[in-house]
C-alpha cells in the first residue's frame, strides 16, 4: 500500500481530524457522551491508521514501542495518582471533593470534581492509547523478518 | 398465543439468549483456537445486551434534575458495561496473543492437533 | 507499627500499593527492581491486613467509602472477619512467595522477561486481595478479571510450551466463568437495583422468593464454581498448576481458589443468607455429592499421576471437595472446618509446591522416577515436603487434622455416616500418592541424573521450612486455626441484618457535598472516611 498515491494523500489528509475529534470526544466527555476510553481508541485509530497505509517503521518513528509501553502503565499511574493525592489532602481514596481545598465548601467540592474527573480521563485517554496502539504493534508484523531480532 | 406475545414483547430477551448459546456453543464445539475467541466474545457481548437492554426506559433522559424531566435512565448499566468491554477487549487480547505463542511453538492453532502432538512427547 | 494517619485508610492501601507498584514495575521493566519492588510491598501488605483484622476482631466491620460515595450508592471496601482473614492469608502468602521468588524464578524466566512477571504477580496480588475486600458485586468482577489475566500472563510465562496451552485453556474457562458469575450479578442488580452486597441482601430478604433472583444465585454458583475448580468444573486447573513456574503454582495454588471459595461463602452465607439457599434451592445436596465426587475421585486420580505437580494439582481439587463439603453443612462444625481447611490447605499446598519448585530449581526436574532418592541428597527440602504431606493426609498434631476433625465432626451431627466414610476414604487415597513420592525420595538409591543435587539457597529452604512449621503450629495451637475459623462461620451463619446498613441519606443530603463524603461527621479533612463499627 506504500505506493498508492490516493490512499496515502486521503490518510495524511484525515489524520489531522481523527486526531481532533479525539480531542472533542475526550474533552466533550465531562458534559456528554464521551471520555478516556472512547477517546483513546479514536486516537489510536488514527496512528493504527497511519501504520497500515505508510508500514509499521514508519509509525514506530513517529511514536516509538517504547513510548507506547510507558503510555500503558503511565496513565494509570496518573489516575492512581489523583487517588493518592486526593488521600494525602485528607480525604477517602479518589474523593475529588478535597483536591484544592480541605475540608471543602460545596462549589469548592464542584471544583474539585471537576478537576477530578478531568485528570483521571487523561490518565484514561493515555492508557487506551497506548494499550491500543500497543497491541497492534505486537501483532502487526510479528514473525517477519525484518522484525526478528 | 400468549407465549408468542410474550416473546415478541421481549425480543431484546431472545436475541440476549440467542447470543448467549451460540456463543458458549462455538466455544464448545470448536476446536480451531481462533473460532474459540470469536465465540468467547459473542458470549460477552450477549451479556452487555442483557444489562444494557434493561436499562433503557422509553421517554427516559439522562439523570439530570430539570424542570418538567420526571422520567430518568438509570446510568450505571452503561458504566457497568462500559467496564465490561474493557474487561473483554483485555481478555481477547490475551487470548490472541498466547494463539500467536501457541501458533509459533506447536505450528498449528488446532486444538486438538496440538493435544495430540502433546500426547507424543 | 502503622503511623495514626494512614489507620484510616488502610483498605484503600491494601489495594492501591500493589497497584501502583505493579506500574512502576511494568514502567521499569528490570527483574531486580521489579523482585524489591514485590518483595517490600508484598511485606507491607502483611502488617496492613493484620492492623484491620485486630480492627475487625476489637470492633466490627470497618466500611470504606471509595471516592468519599457513601454506601449503598459508591463502591464500599468492607472488611469483616472473614474477610478479614481472607486477606491475611492472601498477604502472608505473597510476602512467602516474594521471599522465596528470586533465584527459583531466574532460573525459569529469561532475564528480559522478570520484570514484566513482577509486574504481574503484584497486579495478580491487587486483584485477589480486591476481591476480598470489596463489598460491591460488580466491583468483584472487575477485581476478579484483574487477577485473572494477571494469572494467564504468569502461567504462559512457565518454560514448558505446555503452560501456553494451559493458560489458554484456562483464559477460556475462567472467562466463562467470569461471565457468568456477570450474568447472575445482572440477575440480581435487576431484582434489586443495587449492586451493594449489603444493601442487595437486605432487598433479597424483602423480595422473598423470587424466580431471578434464584437463576442468579445458579449463575453466580456455576461461575465461581469454574473459577475455584469444584470438581466436574475443574479441568483446567491441573495443567495449570503443572507447567506455570514454580514460584506462580506455590502462590495461586495458596490463594486464587481459596479467594473464589470466600467469594462463593459471600454469596451463599452474606447475599442470600442460609435460609434461602439451603431451605429454598437443594445447594447442599448439590454440593455434598460434587464434594464427595471430587475428594475420592480426583484423589484416586492423583495417584497415577507421573508428574509431581501435577499431581499435587489433583490433589487439591480434592482438597477443595473438603472446602465446599464444609460448606455445604452449612452448620457450626461443618462451616468452621471449610474454612478451617481452606487457610490449613492454602499452607500445606505451598508448603509441598515450594519443596518441589526446590527440586526443579536444583535438578530440573518434575517426574516421579527421576526422583529416585531425592530426599537422601535434599533432606532438608524432602523433609518439609514429608512435614506438609502429612498435613495434606490429616495426621494428628498437623493442620490438616484440625480442619478434617470439625468437618467428620459436622458430618456426624447431621447423621451423614456416609460422609464420614467418604473424608477417612479420601484420607486413605492421600496417604497412598503423598507415600508413593516418600517412598521414591526416601527408599530408592539415588540416580545418576541428581549426582549434582544438594540443598537449595537459603531464601528457598527458609520459606518452605515456615510452612512446614506452621502446618505444625496450626495442628497443635487449635485456637489460631479452628477458632479464628469458628470465629468467621459465626458471622458467615449470622447473615447480614438490617443493622449492618449503612444509614440511607436523605435527597437533602444526597446534593450536599459535605455530607455525601463523611466530611462532616468526621471533623475536616483529618481522617476522612473509614469508620469503624456501628
Amino acid at each position: 500500500m506504500r505506493l498508492d498515491t490516493i490512499l496515502r494523500v486521503c490518510t495524511k489528509l484525515f489524520l489531522p481530524f481523527i486526531w481532533v475529534f479525539a480531542l472533542y470526544v475526550q474533552l466533550h466527555g465531562d458534559f456528554g457522551p464521551g471520555g478516556g476510553f472512547q477517546a483513546g481508541v479514536i486516537a489510536a485509530a488514527g496512528v493504527i491508521l497511519y501504520a497500515i497505509v505508510f508500514g509499521k517503521s514508519a509509525a514506530t518513528r513517529i511514536v516509538p514501542k517504547w513510548l507506547v509501553e510507558a503510555m500503558v502503565p503511565l496513565g494509570v499511574l496518573l489516575y492512581a495518582g489523583v487517588g493518592v493525592y486526593s488521600m494525602l489532602m485528607g480525604g477517602n481514596y479518589l474523593d475529588y471533593d478535597v483536591l484544592f481545598h480541605s475540608p471543602p465548601t460545596h462549589y469548592e467540592a464542584v471544583h474539585g470534581q471537576h478537576w477530578g474527573v478531568f485528570l483521571v480521563e487523561i490518565g484514561v485517554l493515555i492508557t487506551v492509547t497506548g494499550t491500543m496502539i500497543t497491541i497492534f504493534y505486537a501483532f502487526a508484523g510479528r514473525g517477519r523478518r525484518e522484525d526478528r531480532n | 398465543m400468549e407465549i408468542l406475545d410474550q416473546i415478541t414483547r421481549h425480543y431484546n430477551y431472545v436475541i440476549t439468549i440467542f447470543l448467549m448459546i451460540a456463543g458458549v456453543y462455538i466455544v464448545v464445539a470448536k476446536s480451531n483456537m481462533i473460532k474459540t475467541l470469536i465465540g468467547l466474545s459473542i458470549f460477552q457481548a450477549s451479556v452487555y445486551l442483557l444489562y444494557l437492554s434493561p436499562g433503557k426506559i422509553i421517554g427516559g433522559t439522562p439523570p439530570i434534575i430539570g424542570e418538567g424531566y420526571e422520567v430518568y435512565s438509570n446510568p450505571l448499566p452503561h458504566v457497568l458495561i462500559l467496564t465490561a468491554i474493557v474487561v473483554g477487549v483485555a481478555t481477547l487480547a490475551v487470548g490472541l496473543a498466547l494463539v500467536v505463542r501457541i501458533h509459533e511453538a506447536f505450528g498449528s492453532i488446532e486444538e486438538d492437533e496440538v493435544l495430540r502432538e502433546l500426547e507424543h512427547e | 507499627m502503622i503511623p495514626e494517619s494512614f489507620v484510616p485508610h488502610l483498605p484503600a492501601l491494601q489495594i492501591v500499593l500493589p497497584l501502583l507498584a505493579a506500574l512502576i514495575a511494568a514502567l521499569v521493566r528490570n527483574g531486580t527492581v521489579g523482585w524489591l519492588l514485590a518483595l517490600v510491598v508484598s511485606w507491607l501488605m502483611v502488617p496492613v491486613s493484620m492492623a484491620m483484622l485486630g480492627a475487625v476482631l476489637d470492633g466490627g466491620t470497618i466500611s470504606y467509602a471509595l471516592g468519599g460515595w457513601r454506601p449503598p450508592l459508591g463502591i464500599e471496601y468492607r472488611v469483616d472477619a472473614p474477610a478479614g482473614y481472607l486477606l491475611v492469608l492472601v498477604s502472608a502468602m505473597g510476602a512467602l512467595a516474594m521471599t522465596y521468588a528470586p533465584r527459583s524464578l531466574a532460573s525459569e524466566i529469561p532475564v528480559g522477561k522478570r520484570g514484566l512477571y513482577y509486574s504481574m504477580y503484584l497486579t495478580c496480588l491487587a486483584g485477589l486481595l480486591g476481591m476480598a475486600i470489596t463489598g460491591d458485586a460488580f466491583n468483584v468482577f472487575v477485581f476478579m478479571e484483574i487477577s485473572s489475566l494477571a494469572m494467564y500472563a504468569m502461567i504462559a510465562m512457565g518454560k514448558d510450551r505446555r503452560a501456553l496451552v494451559a493458560a489458554f485453556q484456562y483464559l477460556i474457562i475462567g472467562t466463562i466463568g467470569a461471565t457468568f458469575y456477570v450474568i447472575g450479578i445482572g440477575f440480581l442488580f435487576a431484582s434489586t437495583g443495587t449492586l451493594n452486597m449489603v444493601d442487595m441482601a437486605l432487598r433479597l430478604q424483602d423480595l422473598g422468593d423470587s424466580r431471578p433472583a434464584f437463576a442468579g444465585l445458579a449463575f453466580i454458583v456455576v461461575g465461581i464454581g469454574l473459577k475455584l475448580a469444584i470438581f466436574p468444573l475443574h479441568l483446567w486447573l491441573p495443567n495449570a498448576y503443572a507447567y506455570s513456574p514454580s514460584v506462580a503454582s506455590a502462590f495461586l495454588a495458596s490463594t486464587a481458589t481459596k479467594v473464589a471459595v470466600y467469594l462463593l461463602l459471600r454469596f451463599i452465607f452474606s447475599v442470600f443468607g442460609v435460609d434461602q439457599t439451603f431451605d429454598d434451592l437443594p445447594l447442599t445436596e448439590f454440593l455434598l455429592v460434587l464434594s464427595a465426587a471430587a475428594m475420592v475421585i480426583a484423589s484416586a486420580v492423583a495417584i497415577f499421576q507421573m508428574n509431581v505437580k501435577r499431581m499435587l494439582a489433583y490433589s487439591s481439587v480434592s482438597q477443595i471437595g473438603y472446602i465446599t463439603l464444609g460448606i455445604a453443612l452449612a452448620s457450626q462444625a461443618g462451616l468452621t472446618g471449610g474454612i478451617a481447611h481452606l487457610f490449613n490447605h492454602a499452607i500445606i499446598k505451598a508448603c509441598l509446591f515450594f519443596a518441589i519448585g526446590a527440586v526443579v530449581y536444583r535438578c530440573g526436574v518434575v517426574k516421579l522416577d527421576q526422583l529416585a532418592g531425592i530426599g537422601r541428597k535434599m533432606p532438608l527440602t524432602m523433609g518439609a515436603f514429608v512435614i506438609a504431606g502429612l498435613g495434606l493426609i490429616g495426621v494428628p498434631g498437623t493442620a490438616g487434622f484440625v480442619s478434617k476433625w470439625y468437618l467428620i465432626l459436622g458430618a456426624a451431627e447431621q447423621g451423614l455416616w456416609l460422609l464420614v466414610i467418604v473424608i477417612v476414604v479420601s484420607s486413605l487415597l492421600a496417604v497412598i500418592y503423598v507415600g508413593r513420592v516418600i517412598e521414591v525420595a526416601w527408599f530408592r538409591e539415588p540416580g545418576p541424573a541428581l549426582a549434582k543435587a544438594s540443598e537449595p539457597p537459603f531464601e528457598i529452604l527458609a520459606v518452605t521450612w515456615a510452612l512446614a512449621a506452621g502446618t505444625i503450629f496450626f495442628g497443635i495451637f487449635t485456637q489460631y486455626s479452628g477458632g479464628v475459623a469458628g470465629d468467621a462461620a459465626m458471622v458467615l451463619l449470622d447473615g447480614i441484618g438490617p443493622s449492618d446498613a449503612t444509614p440511607l441519606l436523605t435527597r437533602d443530603e444526597l446534593f450536599d457535598p459535605t455530607v455525601s463524603s463523611g466530611h462532616v461527621e468526621t471533623g475536616g479533612g483529618e481522617t476522612g472516611g473509614g469508620e469503624t463499627g456501628h
